[in-house]
């Protein structure tokens, strides 16, 4: 498994693609904390520009080269390992180097510029959505069998947890406005990977008493540990589950 | 002759589409077995299938007398040479047979012979998206032969390769025959299946039209030529 992870790896490093996903990541959060005395604004601008790029950038980076080596994967069926371990070498693999580019443009300037408890939070959450797309990356790859099918669901995916998914909880929200929603609301949020890494991020800022009454129970349960602990859970399941999917088809998948 | 790969009642639908319908065969060591057929017949698929990437809806394939469908163990004695070679783009060739060596990590003396005969060691810094169709075969070509493998595959070898470097396969591959190995070869050069194969199977709408030695064919129809008895057969 870490054999196929490490040959992978030295393959991707070497893709122009992630050494500029490297470089826009950096020259973005470089260009924030400069122009910006207050790091804690730099933080929140840093967190806007996050949940929208690494969350494409995984996904999308991920579902093409699991499709560009797709004669690759059938080579390494012929030899004597498990699919198994495959899928799980190639996820290793992949999600490392996606996760270096991060590493590299991301953390190593927050930690230079902002070294606190919510630069921290976002280094943590950003890793954990890189992870949790690579892996509904992995979902797409082996539900489909074509490549540009497989790219635009992934686009699909990504599309509905930035932007559709919004919608919908507003649209949500106006209908039943009668309704105290508050708990129903910490629900909704689960169902998102990208708004319970928003929500953890701005949490740890005090900022969180602009977001209204819902906010202030935001902050009364993602504050506490026990929500903390709650959304890192759900985080982990976001990882797990499409990661789980994927393995099961393609057990029994042709190739 | 001993019986290294048995297959039974082993049947496979894309979709609607049925792609072998049936095929019952088996394949003895010391053997290389030509599988023709028109495009479409499933001789990718039986070949897959053997190689546990297709998955049959039914039947059994046995390697050595056990079961094989779904398990991975007995990979380690097959070689397998794909009809189009694709590898990371970014990876060097060198790279790519350190990685297979560290996947299989055979104890047995490596087979170096196509890598010497193809100058593939001087190349290893090359990395692969650089390299031509033809040197991707010859690179599957050394792969599938490395591990002295009790069985080859290889899908349509010589397609792609320069007539000199396909000499060199088939001299190869006579040379596997010789130390007791099964090799089984598709293809679409009549010329060249009649020149090495020993038994011939011919698959048609999946399902073995005919599987029977070339000799015997050939005395059959009284045809000198492979593709005469061929067209022969398949006329009447």
């Amino acid at each position: 498994m870490l054999k196929i992870a490490k040959y992978i790896i030295l393959d991707i490093i070497r893709s122009k693609v992630i050494i500029a996903y490297t470089l826009l990541l950096m020259a973005i959060s470089l260009t924030i904390f400069m122009t910006d005395a207050d790091v804690t604004k730099g933080l929140v601008s840093i967190t806007t520009v996050m949940m929208i790029i690494v969350p494409l950038v995984s996904i999308v980076y991920a579902t093409t080269y699991y499709f560009n080596a797709t004669e690759f994967t059938e080579l390494l069926v012929s030899q004597p390992i498990s699919r198994q371990t495959i899928l799980l070498g190639k996820f290793i693999g992949i999600s490392s180097a996606i996760m270096s580019a991060f590493f590299v443009g991301i953390c190593i300037p927050v930690l230079i510029f902002a070294f606190s408890v919510t630069g921290l939070t976002l280094m943590a959450s950003g890793a954990l959505l890189t992870l949790s797309f690579v892996s509904l990356a992995f979902l797409t790859c082996t539900l489909t069998r074509d490549k540009a099918k497989g790219i635009g669901l992934a686009l699909m995916i990504w599309f509905y947890c930035s932007i559709i998914f919004d919608g919908l909880v507003l649209l949500f929200l106006f209908c039943f406005s009668d309704y105290p929603l508050e708990k129903v609301m910490i629900f909704l949020t689960a169902l998102n990977p990208i708004d319970l890494a928003r929500i953890l991020i701005l949490l740890q800022l005090d900022i969180s008493a602009l977001m209204g009454y819902t906010g202030a129970l935001y902050q009364q349960f993602f504050g506490s540990g026990q929500g903390i602990v709650f959304s890192l859970i759900m985080q982990l399941v976001w990882i797990v589950t499409p990661l789980l999917i994927a393995l099961r088809i393609f057990k029994k998948k042709d190739l | 002759m001993e019986k290294i790969i048995e297959i039974r009642g082993l049947k496979k639908k894309f979709g609607r589409l049925e792609v072998l319908k049936g095929i019952d065969c088996s394949f003895e060591i010391g053997n290389i077995v030509s599988i023709l057929g028109p495009n479409a017949s499933g001789k990718t698929t039986l070949i897959k299938t053997i190689l546990g990437m297709v998955i049959p809806d039914c039947g059994e394939i046995l390697f050595s007398g056990k079961q094989v469908v779904n398990t991975f163990a007995y990979k380690k004695h097959i070689g397998y040479m794909p009809q189009i070679g694709h590898y990371p783009d970014n990876m060097k060739i060198g790279q790519l047979f350190e990685m297979i060596m560290d996947i299989r990590q055979e104890k047995t003396a490596l087979d170096t012979d196509l890598l010497k005969a193809y100058h593939l060691e001087n190349m290893f810094h090359k990395t692969m998206h650089t390299l031509s169709g033809g040197t991707l075969q010859k690179v599957s070509a050394a792969l599938a032969f490395m591990f002295n493998p009790d069985v080859l595959i290889l899908d349509e070898p010589t397609a792609g390769l320069d007539p000199i470097a396909a000499e060199y396969l088939k001299e190869k591959i006579l040379d596997e025959r010789s130390k007791g190995k099964l090799i089984l070869i598709t293809s679409h050069i009549m010329s060249e299946a009649d020149e090495i194969s020993d038994k011939v199977m011919y698959l048609f709408e999946g399902q073995i039209k005919f599987y029977k030695s070339l000799q015997d064919l050939k005395e059959e129809t009284g045809e000198l030529k492979l593709g005469k008895v061929l067209t022969k057969i398949l006329s009447c």
